[in-house]
């Protein structure tokens, strides 16, 4: 039986404040320059590129809060979903290029390429581009996942092959000869679908579907976490191997979560490209993807509503210091890092479920609703 | 339907090791041991600390491959098949440590162990039944966990967790149950209260418990099989074993 209503629970609350906040700065960006509310563009750029840092958030927690997956290599599925986009950009430029070749981006013919490789087909289509951002990750994760879960490689070793996974992709993408424009990357981007992509008006749409598809990632993920799924998650989290004795494969458990937060996180680096106008392999960086990882950490893992705060704070704290003291920004996130840890071992979600009242202060409430209220 | 002490091995045994052997860097765990189960019997499994009790469950249930010998159930190979595998085939396992899912409630816990479907994906779109509440509302009852059913397995006292492992073996319904130490952590009246539920749940499975508790292995009044340095030193009622001078020289002698 289900009830007529639920209570909005965390992940609920940071949907709809996203979609709400997201909208709100688009919209008055629009505003004519000299009204009081107006927000400036690099606001709006700033803002979207967040949101986007945010999805990977929830990509990371996913793994790491929910199923115990510590992953230092997320970077590397948020890279590949912005290589994917940048591609359908870099098709979109045409004839506008500095060499004006209809057939070939300004880097290929900068290489004397004659043709097309064929893994460039198709990528003038949006839609396409669009799918190749979801299938490239979670292609790369369902063989990773697939080898890595079956041999059983966990904990740290297997946040060591994560590591390695991206590093290895980085030394790939900056390798000329790969096609996809080495250490340079893709950039100068025109337009998108048509659109320009210096307007006001491009840049607020493109604000607010990062907002959208960020609360979409939030809800879609709140379901699977409140499935039976999600309470085998946390089963594989708190006792992998006794999951195995009652006959669950915990290796196919994770192998699932893993590929989803791979999409996931392709989804953020398509939106991260697009709004930031460049994607170059420094994006597969490993300090990418522990970054990522601090973003959650200090957020609070193990829910939805602290990664998304967390990317959303730890980011607008990054923009704030290398304005000011740009050489001591890393010394500040590994203070802030070393400082959670010690201090605020649930992040800044756990320092709202300590204000609550005891008895509601559980790890992933999410998880044990679901099944509750469907009891009669 | 407990089985007459004194079952002769049978070709259609349940459960048939023999000669199995296990070396942990060159520690013999399992010496050539030989046990046979019937269908339908309990057997108490005793012997001191390091005896290998443990080491033929994990055996039995795919966690560690023996280096000699051969495991079958139901005349299947078990030496070829993973814990999963094992599991579905109709074998639960209660630990020694109770291993419960502490950041579930008692009630999720036992909605994960109900027999049937396993396929991760399956998971995604599974909704509760009214036969699978049903099922898990008996089992709170059985074991006494009702008025604990919505708090987390973690929060339970040791006692209460046993309780819920032998629940989760009750929800997974497999044909043998494997029960290692289930008394361990719980008074005198708790412990018979789980002699009583084993009894009762061997109306209906077969079941091996290890136990060091004397009382409680007199209370389940079953056939008896020592365990020494890995092989069986002595079987037999609860009388005969404690009666023999072997038996006695091992357990005084250690
Ligand atoms: N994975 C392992 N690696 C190395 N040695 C092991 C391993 N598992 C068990 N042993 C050793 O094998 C022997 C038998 O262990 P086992 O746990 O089966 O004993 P037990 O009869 O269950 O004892 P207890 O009553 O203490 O539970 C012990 O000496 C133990 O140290
Ligand atoms: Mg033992």
């Amino acid at each position: 039986m289900r009830l007529p209503w639920r209570p909005l629970s965390g992940a609920d609350w940071a949907a709809v404040c996203v979609l709400s906040g997201g909208s709100a700065l688009a919209l008055l960006s629009l505003l004519p320059e000299g009204s009081p509310l107006h927000v400036p563009q690099f606001a709006v750029g700033l803002a979207g590129k967040y949101l986007a840092y945010a999805i990977l958030a929830v990509a990371v927690d996913l793994v790491w809060g929910f199923a115990g997956i510590l992953t230092l290599g997320h970077a590397a599925f948020f890279a590949l979903g912005g290589y994917a986009m940048g591609m359908y950009l870099m098709r979109e430029i045409g004839t506008r290029g500095v060499y004006g070749n209809p057939n070939l981006p300004d880097f290929m013919v900068f290489l004397s390429w004659d043709h097309l490789p064929w893994y460039w087909y198709g990528f003038s289509h949006l839609p396409f581009a669009l799918l190749m951002a979801l299938l490239a990750p979670g292609a790369l994760a369902g063989c990773f996942g697939w080898l890595a879960f079956r041999s059983r490689v966990s904990g740290v070793y297997l946040s060591i092959i994560t590591q390695a996974l991206t590093y290895a992709l980085m030394l790939a993408f900056f390798r000329n000869d790969m096609g996809f424009g080495g250490n340079n990357g893709l950039t100068d981007f025109k337009d998108v679908a048509g659109a320009n992509l210096h307007q006001p008006g491009t840049r607020a749409a493109l604000l607010a579907l990062t907002a959208l598809a960020l609360a979409f990632c939030l809800l879609a993920s709140r379901a699977i976490l409140g499935s039976r799924f999600g309470a085998l998650l946390v089963a594989v989290r708190d006792a992998e191997s006794r999951t195995r004795f009652i006959g669950y494969r915990p290796e196919h458990i994770k192998l699932l979560v893993w590929v989803y937060s791979a999409l996931i996180a392709g989804v953020g680096g398509a939106f991260y490209v697009i709004q930031v106008g460049i994607i170059n392999p420094g994006e597969f960086a490993p300090g990418n993807s522990i970054e990522a990882v601090i973003w959650v950490a200090v957020g609070g893992r193990g829910t939805l509503w602290g990664p998304v705060l967390g990317a959303l704070l730890v980011n607008l704290g990054k923009t704030l210091f290398t304005g000011l003291l740009p050489e001591l920004w890393l010394y500040a996130l590994g203070l802030l890092f070393i400082l959670t840890t010690l201090f605020l071992p649930r992040g800044v979600a756990g320092l709202w479920r300590a204000a609550k009242p005891a008895g509601a202060a559980e790890v992933t409430p999410e998880m044990t609703s679901a099944d509750h209220e469907a009891v009669p | 339907m407990t089985a007459p002490i004194g079952t002769p091995a049978t070709p259609s045994s349940l459960l048939y090791l023999d000669a199995v052997s296990v070396t942990f860097d060159g520690f013999r765990a399992l010496n050539k041991l030989s046990l046979v189960l019937a269908h339908g019997e309990m057997r108490a499994i005793i012997g001191p600390n390091g005896a290998g009790k443990t080491t033929m469950m994990d055996v039995i249930t795919g966690k560690t491959r023996p280096d000699t010998g051969e495991v079958a159930f139901r005349g299947v190979d078990l030496t070829r098949m993973d814990e999963p595998a094992i599991a579905r085939l109709g074998i639960g396992r209660k630990f020694q440590k109770p291993t419960v899912f502490e950041h579930l409630t008692v009630r999720t816990n036992l909605l994960l162990s109900l027999k049937g479907g396993r396929q991760a994906f399956a998971a995604l779109f599974a909704r509760l039944t009214s036969d699978e509440a049903g099922r898990i509302e008996a089992i709170l009852a059985r074991t006494r966990l009702a008025p604990h059913a919505n708090r987390m397995a973690g929060a339970l006292s040791h006692g209460q967790k046993q309780w819920l492992e032998i629940g989760m073996l009750l929800g997974q319904d497999p044909e043998l149950l494997l029960v290692d130490e289930p008394v361990a952590g719980m008074t005198d009246a708790e412990t018979m209260q789980t002699a009583d539920l084993l009894r009762d749940i061997n109306r209906t499975h077969s079941v091996v418990v290890v136990e060091h508790d004397m009382a409680f292995v007199r209370a389940l009044g079953v056939r008896v099989t020592v365990l020494h340095e890995g092989s069986v030193l002595a079987e037999g009622s609860v009388e005969q074993v404690s009666a023999n001078p072997r038996v006695v020289e091992v357990y005084l002698g250690r």
